[in-house]
């Protein structure tokens, strides 16, 4: 298998999601060592280009690339010439003639990766374009989900909060579905997008009837400016209707997993006594999206997928295509 | 010489030329069937089957399709302003290879053309470069601002042949009644840009499956069709006429048809990549289809289509938008909408409507040719004795692959790219002279070869 781009998930089969989540649990490993560090990516160049604000996503993303062993770049749209009134393909060009391996790119439009990938030689990874896709965020996520609940296939997750402008909803509803997992997105029908039943999810616009019986509960983060756009009456009214309470975990499964894609507003999609409580594994998703992400850099520079069961093996000596 | 060469100067020196074996199409004259068209210096002389007479040249029209010329009733030609996308000069050619006589030029240009000056600007530069006739459709608003009616009486006597905010909406409703009863006072066609900004504003494709797929922000079809009943219902308040542009969505169409049927005089067009194409396309996020109104689900598609079949929608209009290549070539969120469509207007429509959909051939000359002259009172429109030649020549079966990099047009943003059309343009002859011709068998009689060497 090669997957020589990470535009999104839904260009993704299940095996190819599986063989990430399982180079990942080999990366995962290194991270518990005293050394977190291994040669893989020696001598790649890796660009991490940002075109919107971020830092949680770029700072997992150099953690990645700086316990790969790779070298890394970063170019941020505040301090470019994007500002300048330079056209994105201009400074994409220019980026590329610095011979780059590899450009981790977030941009606020959605398809710029995919139209990077059509125009450069290097492989694109996408850091979240738009309100398209973030798939290595949904990556992190599935993988959290099978560490804890050991399987992905037949859980029940529902994904509460803004649908309609989430790119992490998005991946995660491509990649759950795909490894077999039935979707519930709960919100009300200002945040819920058009057709989106036929993305095979089901929807629901009571959080009780939402997160009944789920195994996963997703808690999306509720942008402040929503409210000002005519999409909700308050903040109060969302959080007495789809925040997420300590009293209202009733329906769903007893050991359900919180989840949270950060950052959080405390307060408001859910309640801080959750987001801190023992359901929660949100800071477990911070740490193993640093191994999702080595993965996925691994796997597009070229790298081979660990064999079952033998962890660790092919990590140690420098990249072949390290170049 | 080259041979088209050749055949146009034996065109331009045949005192009488014999065009041989056509299926003539004309709606407005009730004809379909095989005639001869017989041309004394460009001017019709004899419409009948067989014609016997001799001629200074022949022209064999076996197989192919002889309708009155084409128009175009909305066309981008980006001059003055944005001459780095197209002028008048190119955007005729366009037309002119795309099998189209006239066409009528939208106001959306920089500056905008809401004054004389600019019509006769427009129409002295037609003169000189142009390849078809251009028939300037002037603002109705002064700079397309919504706000003050343009000198409309003013505009009609230097030429304008309609008004509209092309572009834009008139988002004002009040100013939109009054700019309806005003230019009925001087029966002023008023071209309607039906779209409620409120609704559509910073969208980029339509709202559906595949914006919900595509992260896009989304355009709804209901801010098509609130646009339109609100101006349809001005048109009847004030008995105006009324134009419906760009119609793309089946909430459009209905509303059109529910105009129709209870007598409001309303007129309407779709365009070529409304019939073909849907909002699947977006998912390579091509710029190149991102069009405002936006490209709409298959559903909408088919209502387009229905439209065109009971001539609820009365014309095909290409809505030519040509876009600098550095334009286009950015982020979707960055590139304008818009498409171009004059060199495969014809081919496009005959594959999807005639060859794909089963429409007669005569009713596509009644969108390209009857409909648009009853509607924009451009004159032609039919093909008449004694006037001069206005014809379009087409072959109905031709089959050839869209090459963007062939176009006269100076752009090249077009959807159509590698897509195998069936039905091509041979010939367009405007005011009794060729402006196109391809592959036709010129057969020059013995004096006017003679003559040539």
């Amino acid at each position: 298998m090669a997957i020589k781009h990470l535009l999104g998930l839904q260009e993704l089969n299940a095996e190819e999601i599986l063989t990430i989540l399982d180079t990942a649990r080999t990366f995962r490993e290194v991270l518990e060592r005293p050394i977190k560090k291994v040669p893989a990516l020696r001598g790649v160049t890796i660009c991490n280009a940002f075109f919107e604000p971020s830092t949680r996503t770029r700072v997992s993303f150099e953690l990645a690339e700086k316990r790969l062993s790779a070298d890394m770049v970063n170019f941020s749209a505040s301090n470019s010439s994007v500002t300048k009134g330079e056209t994105l393909r201009d400074t994409i060009q220019n980026i590329e003639a610095m011979k780059l391996d590899i450009v981790v790119v977030r941009h606020s439009s959605a398809g710029v990766p995919t139209y990077l990938a059509k125009h450069l030689a290097a492989r694109i990874v996408n850091a979240g374009d738009g309100q398209h896709e973030h798939p290595t965020q949904a990556l992190l996520d599935l993988y959290t989900i099978r560490e804890k609940k050991g399987r992905i296939a037949g859980l029940k997750v529902a994904i509460v909060g803004d649908i309609a402008h989430s790119r992490v909803a998005r991946s995660d509803i491509w990649g759950l579905t795909k490894l077999g997992a039935e979707v519930t997105v709960v919100a009300p029908r200002t945040l819920v997008p058009l057709e989106i039943e036929r993305m095979g999810v089901k929807v629901a616009t009571s959080l009780e009837e939402g997160i009944r019986g789920a195994d996963v509960i997703n808690v999306l983060r509720l942008q402040l400016e929503r409210q000002a756009g005519g999409f909700l009456p308050s903040l109060r009214e969302y959080r007495m209707t789809f925040g997420l309470e300590p009293g209202g975990l009733g329906p769903a499964t007893p050991d359900v997993l919180i989840m949270h894609p950060g950052p959080i507003n405390r307060g408001v999609e859910i309640h801080p006594d959750l987001a801190d409580g023992p359901h929660s594994v949100i800071l477990e998703q911070v740490t193993n999206g640093v191994a999702i992400r080595m993965a996925v850099l691994y796997l597009v520079s070229g790298g081979t997928p660990p064999e079952p069961m033998v962890e660790g093996n092919v990590l140690m000596t420098a990249h072949p295509a390290g170049r | 010489m080259n041979r088209t060469a050749q055949a146009l100067r034996s065109w331009e020196r045949a005192e009488t030329i014999l065009l041989r074996g056509a299926l003539l199409v004309d709606p407005a004259a009730g004809l379909e069937e095989v005639q001869d068209l017989f041309l004394r210096r460009g001017r019709v002389e004899g419409i009948a089957p067989q014609i016997a007479r001799e001629a200074d040249l022949i022209v064999d029209l076996d197989g192919m399709v002889c309708a009155p010329g084409f128009g175009d009733l909305h066309v981008h030609l980006r001059e003055p302003g944005d001459e780095d996308a197209e002028t008048i000069e190119t955007g005729t050619h366009a037309a002119a290879v795309g099998g189209f006589t006239r066409v009528a030029c939208m106001p959306n240009t920089h500056p905008p053309i809401d004054t004389r000056g600019q019509i006769e600007f427009l129409l002295r530069r037609a003169a000189e470069c142009g390849h078809c006739r251009v028939h300037p459709v002037a603002a109705a608003t002064v700079a397309r601002a919504g706000k003050q009616l343009t000198d409309m009486r003013e505009l009609q006597g230097a030429g304008a042949i309609a008004v509209s905010d092309d572009g834009s909406p008139v988002a004002d409703a009040l100013i939109m009644r009054r700019l309806l009863e005003y230019a009925r006072t001087w029966d002023m066609l008023v071209i309607t840009h039906a779209e409620e900004l409120s609704l559509s504003r910073g969208g980029i494709m339509n709202e559906g499956y595949w914006s919900t797929v595509l992260g896009l922000p989304g355009i709804p079809a209901a801010s098509e069709g609130v646009a339109i009943a609100r101006d349809v219902r001005l048109a009847e308040l004030t008995g105006a006429r009324l134009h419906v542009a760009h119609v793309s969505t089946r909430e459009g169409v209905e509303v059109i048809r529910l105009a129709k049927s209870r007598g409001i005089p309303v007129t309407a067009e779709t365009a070529p990549h409304y019939i073909s194409l849907t909002d699947e396309s977006l998912k390579s996020f091509d710029p190149v289809y991102r069009v405002n109104p936006p490209l709409r689900a298959e559903q909408d598609r088919q209502a387009v289509l229905e439209g065109l079949r009971d001539g609820t929608l009365d014309i095909i209009a290409c809505d030519h938008a040509p876009h600098t290549r550095v334009a286009k070539d950015q982020e979707l969120s960055a590139a304008p909408p818009g498409m171009i469509g004059l060199e495969t207007a014809v081919g496009v429509t005959i594959e999807f409507l005639h060859h794909r959909e089963g429409f007669d051939l005569s009713q596509i000359v009644r969108a390209f040719a009857t409909r648009p002259a009853e509607i924009s009172g451009w004159g032609g429109g039919r093909i008449r004795l004694g006037e001069d030649a206005d014809l379009t020549i087409l072959d109905p079966h031709a089959e050839w692959v869209v090459d963007p990099q062939s176009f006269v047009s100076m752009a090249g943003n077009c959807p159509f790219r590698d897509l195998k059309l069936r039905g091509r343009v041979r010939m367009t002859v405007c005011d009794g002279r060729i402006t196109h011709e391809e592959g036709l068998r010129f057969c020059p009689s013995e004096r006017l070869q003679s003559q040539l060497v």
